[in-house]
């Protein structure tokens, strides 16, 4: 394996490490908003409210969750592809104003300019929602960059998915990001589709951890599906990052239940596969487990933030249904900056 | 609780097949559940479950085809929830009841897609006004685009250099010669060849509130990079409904050089001035081009900005005062006239310079128009121009399809068509591959003859 000798895969943590119950509680609140309010998306597309491409995080919740807990709210810059609702829900955008931007109106985030896969935050420090495959990274590792220039001591998360891990601009950031140590984690969201291709079919070699190896960035794999895992993982790397040392690689190992958009079937892959993830490795059921188990929470207790996530989606889903669409004269604003 | 719908599951979809039910009446559903297959034109998809509570009524028929998106196919009813609100559950196939839009007998309505509103006009001020007796330093084009930077990188510390052997080789062309011993290397910045990716990472910096300077090392090289341009940076302002900036400059050599073939040899002026949210330049003159430089620098919107190599070492007056900039988006009128008008910018102006004297020379009152900026356009000067001359002639070393001449053809043809007394023509660069060969070079290139020849015709006068 002259490979991994290469490769400076840093050690993977053979215990997992408890969460306080206040930790439990917000893994499991964060976790179940974006749950419903993708499960709601997903029925609104349906109903003609929302068009175009809709990628639903349903499955893959723990990694922004855990990675945002692990992170300096307002301070760490984050940016992702396309699937990226479930980002900005845990990085504390207003519900509304997401689901607005995907029915396309006046209130959204972007003002229903950008849809699903373009929305950003200066003020949280999302910087989007980027719909081509793989640019996320370069501009990611830009914000690291801007954060060194700068000394302000921020670090920048850039998230994306298998897919975009063989993308050639992937790589010229991992050499540059090194180069330079530019504070960045890179998150591969491995969920072993790029699409409809089984990273087997896309990848020569498939543990994405090591593919910084040439450029001596340690990367690790994550069970993704279990929020604890995802939180110590990001600490270390945002720590390793922050502390001047430069990049880091956490490869996620994480899954959607839902096709690639609205309109896949999801035929490459088996039924069975699908719920032995949803039965056994679902990652909000293990923290549901965890909090019953250790009388953290009671089931009364558990339906009431049920209910609150539920009024939260409802509120959401009516505004979104019911504020108007961008006034005509939208079309010709915000195309370039009046100096 | 709501009704389930029949789900729309592509952008495209309008009706689908009720192929099967996974669940029957009074069946316990929870978030997730399968309730259905439905098959559509592309393929057989899963109808999950968003609500939870007891399946009450079916009422649609599983096999039944052409459900239209959004009839109520299922009830379900939530914990304490009653039936009342909901319609009775009758299991009449909705598909009968729906007859084709495109058979029904009434007459077609009128179209009713709203007209666009009408596109704001850009208004670019004037060149600001030099103080008299103020002196005029001949440069080179190359040490108006350094002085520019220079002066920039002293007044922000969020302005920087990005490129390739933009520091310690001092530029491949020299544009950056002397700013790493001023600013040190954490202001200019070699890269490794790496187009797309320092790209990328320079567009990320200006979302973060820096200025970078992207040094392409000719624009040939940028089409690696384009993505960014385009995509990231040209586009962000708008998807983000005004809230995300992109203060960036991507400059370099632009165009044909010297015999160094066809990769290396073309015209991107009208590639990016295709582009909402970029700004384009491409001066011709020293002053043109440290003026603009610095307003390109200041500007808040990214700003692609055409450099030519040949020109890098032609000289010009500039005008020594503290701050020199001039106004983006404002044509220069090199030569004012009355009997033709000569539209050009960057390399064509050279071209169209030296034809000017000659006409004029011969007796041709030519009125000679720099554009400078090609977006946004001026297109009030040459307007106003031709309906002066009432005979226009364009000149650019770019492709003739989709070029900028071909652009103000039809702006002309569109605002001035009546002022016209002959019809509009271009001077362009070939339709082909730049060629290596000294003399297949020069015959692809335009030049100052053709430039003649095609006054002559405007003005009838061949």
């Amino acid at each position: 394996m002259a490979r991994k000798a290469v490769a400076t895969k840093a050690k993977a943590q053979s215990n997992v490490p408890e969460f306080s119950r206040e930790q439990e509680t917000e893994a499991y609140r964060e976790m179940l908003l974006i749950r419903r309010f993708e499960e709601k998306a997903g029925q609104m597309y349906g109903m003609g409210l929302i068009g175009g491409f809709c990628h639903l995080y349903i499955g893959q919740e723990a990694v922004v969750t855990g990675v945002t807990m692990a992170s300096k709210k307002g301070v760490d810059a984050q940016i992702t592809g396309y699937r990226d609702h479930g980002h900005m829900l845990v990085m504390g955008l207003d519900p509304k104003g997401v689901m607005a931007e995907l029915t396309g109106r006046e209130a959204g985030l972007s003002r229903g300019k950008g849809g699903s896969m373009h929305m950003f935050s200066n003020e949280h420090r999302f910087y989007g929602g980027n719909g081509i495959v793989g640019a996320q990274v370069s501009l990611g590792t830009g914000l690291a960059f801007a954060a060194k220039y700068r000394g302000d001591g921020s670090v920048s998360l850039a998230y994306f998915g298998d897919g975009a891990a063989n993308q050639g601009q992937v790589y010229e950031s991992f050499n540059m990001a090194k180069l330079w140590s530019l504070p960045v984690v890179f998150i591969i969201e491995n969920n072993k589709y790029a699409m409809g291709t089984s990273i087997e079919r896309a990848a020569a070699t498939t543990d994405l951890s090591t593919r910084g190896a040439s450029f001596n960035i340690p990367g690790e794999q994550v069970d993704g599906m279990d929020v604890r895992l995802v939180h110590d993982a990001a600490e270390r790397a945002i720590e390793h990052a922050r502390s001047g040392k430069g990049p880091y690689i956490l490869e996620m190992l994480t899954y959607r239940y839902r096709g690639h958009s609205m309109s896949d079937p999801a035929k490459y892959r088996t039924k069975d596969e699908v719920t032995k993830y949803r039965q056994e490795r679902d990652p909000i059921e293990q923290v549901k487990v965890r909090l019953l188990e250790a009388g953290y929470e009671t089931e009364e207790s558990l339906k009431k933030i049920e209910a609150d996530i539920r009024a939260i989606v409802t509120e959401a889903a009516d505004f979104a249904t019911t504020a108007p669409e961008p006034d005509a004269a939208e079309l010709w604003t915000d195309i370039t900056v009046s100096a | 609780m709501p009704n389930i719908l029949m789900p729309a599951l592509s952008p495209t979809m309008e009706e689908g097949k009720l192929a099967k039910w996974l669940v029957k009446v009074g069946d316990t559903v929870k978030s997730g559940d399968v309730l259905a297959e439905i098959e559509t034109d592309k393929a057989t998809m899963e109808v999950e479950s968003v609500d939870e509570g007891v399946v009450k009524a079916l009422l649609i028929a599983e096999g039944t085809d052409n459900v239209k998106v959004n009839t109520p196919i299922a009830l379900i009813l939530g914990e304490g929830e009653t039936a009342e609100a909901a319609p009775a559950p009758a299991a009449a196939p909705a598909a009968e009841a729906a007859p084709s839009m495109i058979e029904a007998e009434a007459p077609a309505p009128a179209p009713t897609v709203a007209a666009a509103p009408a596109a704001p006009k850009f208004e670019a001020q004037g060149d600001p006004d030099l103080p008299a007796g103020v002196e005029m330093v001949e440069m080179t084009v190359r040490q108006a685009l350094n002085e520019a930077m220079a002066e920039e990188l002293r007044r922000d510390k969020d302005v920087f250099i990005i490129g390739e052997e933009v520091a310690e080789y001092q530029g491949a062309y020299k544009i950056t010669q002397n700013l790493l011993q001023e600013f040190g290397p954490e202001r200019i910045i070699d890269t490794p060849i790496t187009e797309h990716g320092f790209a990328g990472l320079a567009v990320g910096a200006a979302f973060a509130g820096l200025r970078p300077i992207v040094e392409f090392m000719t624009w040939n090289f940028a089409m690696q990079a384009i993505d960014q341009i385009i995509n990231s940076a040209a586009k962000q302002l708008y998807m983000s409904g005004g809230q995300v900036k992109a203060p960036i400059v991507f400059r370099g050599p632009n165009g044909v050089a010297s015999r160094v073939g066809a990769q290396h040899s073309q015209d991107y002026s009208a590639w990016y001035s295709h582009v909402p949210g970029l700004t384009v330049i491409a001066p011709y003159s020293a002053a043109d081009a440290k003026g603009l430089l610095k307003a390109a620098i200041r500007s808040p919107n990214p700003v692609v900005f055409l450099e030519n190599e040949i020109l890098y070492g032609s000289t010009g007056l500039v005008p020594k005062v503290d701050d020199f900039v001039l106004p983006i988006g404002k044509a220069r009128i090199a030569r004012s006239g009355k009997d033709v008008t000569i539209v050009s910018f960057s390399m064509g102006m050279r071209y169209a310079t030296q034809a000017t004297e000659k006409l004029v020379a011969a007796g041709l009152d030519v009125e000679l128009i720099d554009l400078r900026t090609l977006r946004p356009l001026d297109i009030d000067t040459v307007i106003a121009s031709v309906k002066k001359t009432g005979r226009l002639v364009t000149v650019e070393e770019g492709w003739p399809q989709g070029g900028i001449g071909a652009d103000i053809s039809a702006r002309v043809m569109e605002q001035a068509f009546d002022y016209l007394d002959a019809p509009i023509l271009r001077v362009t660069g070939k339709d082909v591959p730049m060629p290596y060969a000294a003399n297949l070079e020069k015959l692809a290139l335009p030049n100052v003859d053709e430039v003649i020849a095609a006054v002559n015709a405007v003005t009838y006068r061949s």
